[in-house]
């Protein structure tokens, strides 16, 4: 039986929650990687709030973190839509556009893929496989190449024939590396050129630390990120993390991801995330 | 973001320091922040208060008969450090060979750990020793995996065994037993077989962990781990232990900015060693684990040996070598040597993390905060909107230049100005320099040429110094560091 259920079976009263209890409480937190100040934050909130049920006392210093922002895709008005999928190595970028793509194509949509991670070995080949398997379009570029160019030459072909969405996948980079985020930032500068970027989504892999919240503001600071992918939620990780990044940088989470396959993307629900949250085995 | 313990030290001892001899509930507070520190750094919370509860037992003995004075953090501090690095580094050891060759090293670990390019340093760092290793590609899920280690083996010169396409196609445990026997057959004497990522939870694919190890009965089976995971880090190593089974543990992406105490979780968990590092996507980016540096990075404490290391590897091999050479040769010193060196130092990493593995940088705090990263950044930009020739002669910029650049780098032409400004200032001082002047401030030995106009730092004192007596060395760093003694 999860920690919420136990807890919830033995306390009913939030004026009951002896001191050990919240130590438990304390530690279920901690565990789900929401960070120890932000715990702190929440414990004395849920302490101190009048809802007499310990549960909703906590699950409502839980929402109250959570981003106001909308938590859809943003539609562009011109036609285009167009997606940059950008995050640390292995999260599940390339996967993520792979699902992301067949979800919004699956949808009717006509979906153009562009391969601008042109450093990892075998990265345009992977995302190349993942196309086939859904059907769609993939434009790449010379191995090495400039990514620049490949988001380009999408960007530029999706315009030309008349795609309603653009997803590109970028390499994987580690946000204290400077001229990796410069790159980023070029990026992201071509495409405007010709077309509005409409959503940069950052992928947050669930295992992730206190670290998550760095990757956020650098990667938020290298070009504007205006949602979470948080992916491999189907592992013992909570990701609480992310929810520390949506109080802290007022970024909302907009999918998740739930293992390899192409169909394990799903919108973000934050009711079943919070659960998730304290109800880990 | 996160205070280093450091900073958590000085401010806990500085308002004991006022109030004479330490109390017990004094070390006691001092342990708070050392926790607080160590949730920080992603330790898991029953390691954090095993640890914490030691040091305090520990401290309130070694404190019995200090008086209260500075040197207190110290001790604690001391003892905080050493048991750390105990910790981290009591089992430490290297790859244990086969008595009869081949030793075969199985990887293992979650989606995304970085297994496969983990693989290819670790069979160039054998091969670099002489040994004539070869990969075996038993990833046939994620696709593409297959390939990406076909091309990793190729750039690092090791063959790779790969009879199965993967992409969901073949079978793991066979390529992995047939792989051992082309091994023994082609009389490599190390075999390393690559994976696929798997949940700790997934029972299905951890059974066929299970099936490989047991068809190759490997000589040492390595847990992947990144070092950005958090409080996750315990269960997942436990369900690797109890499910596979592991021998030692491999940190990836250590170049990162996470404080990795994932590595003490793991160590504490399981009582396996931590074996090697993982610093970066280039097969050179590879050593050995050191328990020191990992204690002092968990601590958010100053690491100087690896900034030392960081910036010989940026500022050395072919660029410096090259650059160099144009020197001895008289060349002009270009906007692209300019760039050349801007880039070797943002891949040390943002400035302010250089600064950072000071030790003492908490007292710098604050010049550390002003420091404007973003600039390194936006002089790249410029750069890298200008043309080649723009580059080599940036006489040639005229205004619709200028303007257009400035457009290209989504920057105002003022920036653009003053960037050609500050490095026609550099290229002069390169000028001086070559004819035997040395000006100060220069960081001498790094292959970095003076005035290298570090963007965002004002450079103390440009210039302008008296000659020095006729230098032996044509390298101007060089020559620098002679005339130094
Ligand atoms: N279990 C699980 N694995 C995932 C998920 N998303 C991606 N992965 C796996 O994580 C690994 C890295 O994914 P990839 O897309 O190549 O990451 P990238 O380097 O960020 O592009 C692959 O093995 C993927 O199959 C997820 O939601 N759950
Ligand atoms: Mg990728």
């Amino acid at each position: 039986m999860g920690f919420f259920k136990k807890f919830l079976a033995k306390v009913t009263r939030t004026s009951s929650v002896t001191a050990t209890d919240w130590d438990e409480l304390y530690g279920e937190l901690i565990a789900s990687d929401l960070g120890a100040s932000l715990t702190d934050a929440i414990l004395a909130s849920a302490k101190k709030s009048k809802s007499e049920e310990p549960i909703e006392a906590i699950r409502e210093a839980l929402t109250a973190l959570l981003s106001s922002k909308p938590r859809t895709l943003a539609i562009s008005e011109t036609g285009l839509t167009t997606i940059l999928v950008i995050g640390v190595n292995g999260t599940g970028k390339t996967t993520s556009v792979a699902k992301l793509a067949a979800n919004i194509s699956s949808a009717g949509n006509r979906v153009l893929l562009g391969a601008a991670d042109t450093f990892r070995a075998a990265a345009v080949e992977q995302l190349q496989t993942w196309a086939t398997r859904i059907g769609l379009t993939v434009i790449t570029g010379k191995p090495n190449g400039e990514p620049a160019a490949v988001a380009f030459d999408s960007a530029t072909k999706a315009i030309a024939d008349n795609y309603q969405y653009l997803v590109i996948d970028t390499a994987g980079r580690l946000q204290n590396k400077a001229d990796l985020m410069a790159e980023l930032g070029k990026i992201k500068r071509v495409i405007e050129k010709v077309t509005p970027v409409n959503e940069v989504l950052l992928v947050v892999d669930a295992t992730t630390g206190q670290n998550g919240l760095s990757q956020a503001k650098l990667f938020s600071e290298a070009v504007e990120v205006t949602g979470i992918v948080l992916t491999k939620l189907d592992g013992s990780a909570r990701g609480g993390i992310a929810l520390a990044i949506e109080h802290d940088l007022d970024l909302p989470i907009k999918w998740i991801g739930t293992g390899e396959a192409i169909a394990d993307l799903t919108p973000f629900d934050p009711e079943i995330y919070i659960t998730g949250i304290l109800d880990a085995e | 973001m996160f205070e280093s313990l450091g900073n958590r030290f000085s401010n806990a001892f500085a308002s004991l320091r006022s109030r004479g001899k330490l109390s017990n509930s004094d070390i006691s507070n001092v342990c708070q922040e050392i926790r607080q520190a160590l949730l920080d750094a992603d330790v898991a919370l029953s390691v954090v208060e095993d640890f914490v509860g030691k040091i305090e037992v520990q401290a309130k003995e070694a404190l019995i008969d200090l008086q209260a004075g500075a040197n207190q953090a110290q001790v604690v501090f001391e003892i905080v450090n050493k048991e750390l690095v105990e910790l981290l580094g009591s089992q430490a050891r290297r790859v244990r060979l086969a008595k009869v060759a081949p030793t075969v090293i199985m990887l293992a670990g979650l989606q995304g750990a970085g297994k496969t390019t983990l693989a290819g340093k670790l069979a160039k760092y054998f091969a670099d020793q002489g040994d004539t290793p070869i990969l075996v590609a038993s990833d046939l899920q994620r696709p593409n995996a297959v390939t990406q280690l076909q091309v990793v083996g190729q750039n690092a010169g090791i063959p790779v065994f790969a009879p199965q396409p993967g992409n969901g196609v073949g079978n793991p445990v066979e390529v992995a037993r047939e792989g051992i026997a082309f091994a023994k057959s082609k009389l490599h004497n190390i075999v390393i077989v690559d994976t696929a990522g798997r949940l700790g939870v997934d029972e299905e694919l951890m059974q066929e962990a299970k099936d490989i190890r047991d068809a190759i009965s490997p000589d040492e089976i390595l847990f992947v781990v990144d070092a950005m995971t958090g409080q996750d880090a315990v269960r997942t190593a436990q369900a690797f232990q109890d499910g596979v089974g592991f021998d030692g543990v491999v940190l990836t992406k250590l170049d990162g900015d996470a404080r990795g105490g994932a590595a003490l979780s793991i160590v504490t968990q399981t009582g396996k060693p931590i074996m090697f590092a993982s610093t970066g996507e280039k097969l050179a980016d590879f050593d050995l684990f050191h328990p020191d540096r990992m204690a002092s990075r968990i601590l958010g404490m100053g690491d100087v040996a690896t900034l030392a290391e960081q910036a010989k590897k940026a500022f050395s091999g072919e660029g410096a070598a090259k650059m160099e050479e144009k020197f001895a040769r008289g060349d002009d010193f270009t906007l692209e040597d300019f760039l050349e060196q801007i880039s070797a130092m943002s891949k040390m990493g943002s400035m302010g993390k250089i600064l950072g593995m000071l030790p003492g940088a908490g007292a710098m705090k604050k010049q550390i905060e002003n420091f404007d990263e973003s600039e390194i950044v936006r002089t790249k930009a410029i750069v890298q909107s200008m043309t080649p020739t723009e580059r080599r002669d940036p006489k040639v910029l005229n205004g619709s230049r200028r303007a257009r650049i400035a457009a290209g780098s989504g920057r105002q032409v003022s920036e653009v100005n003053s960037l050609v400004e500050r490095f026609t200032q550099a290229q002069k001082m390169m000028k001086q320099m070559r004819n035997g002047k040395v000006p100060a401030g220069m960081p001498a030995g790094m292959g970095l040429p003076p005035g290298a106009a570090i963007p965002g730092m004002s450079t103390p004192n440009k210039g302008n110094q008296p000659p020095k007596k006729k230098s032996r060395s044509g390298n101007p760093a060089k020559r620098a560091a002679e005339e130094q003694g």
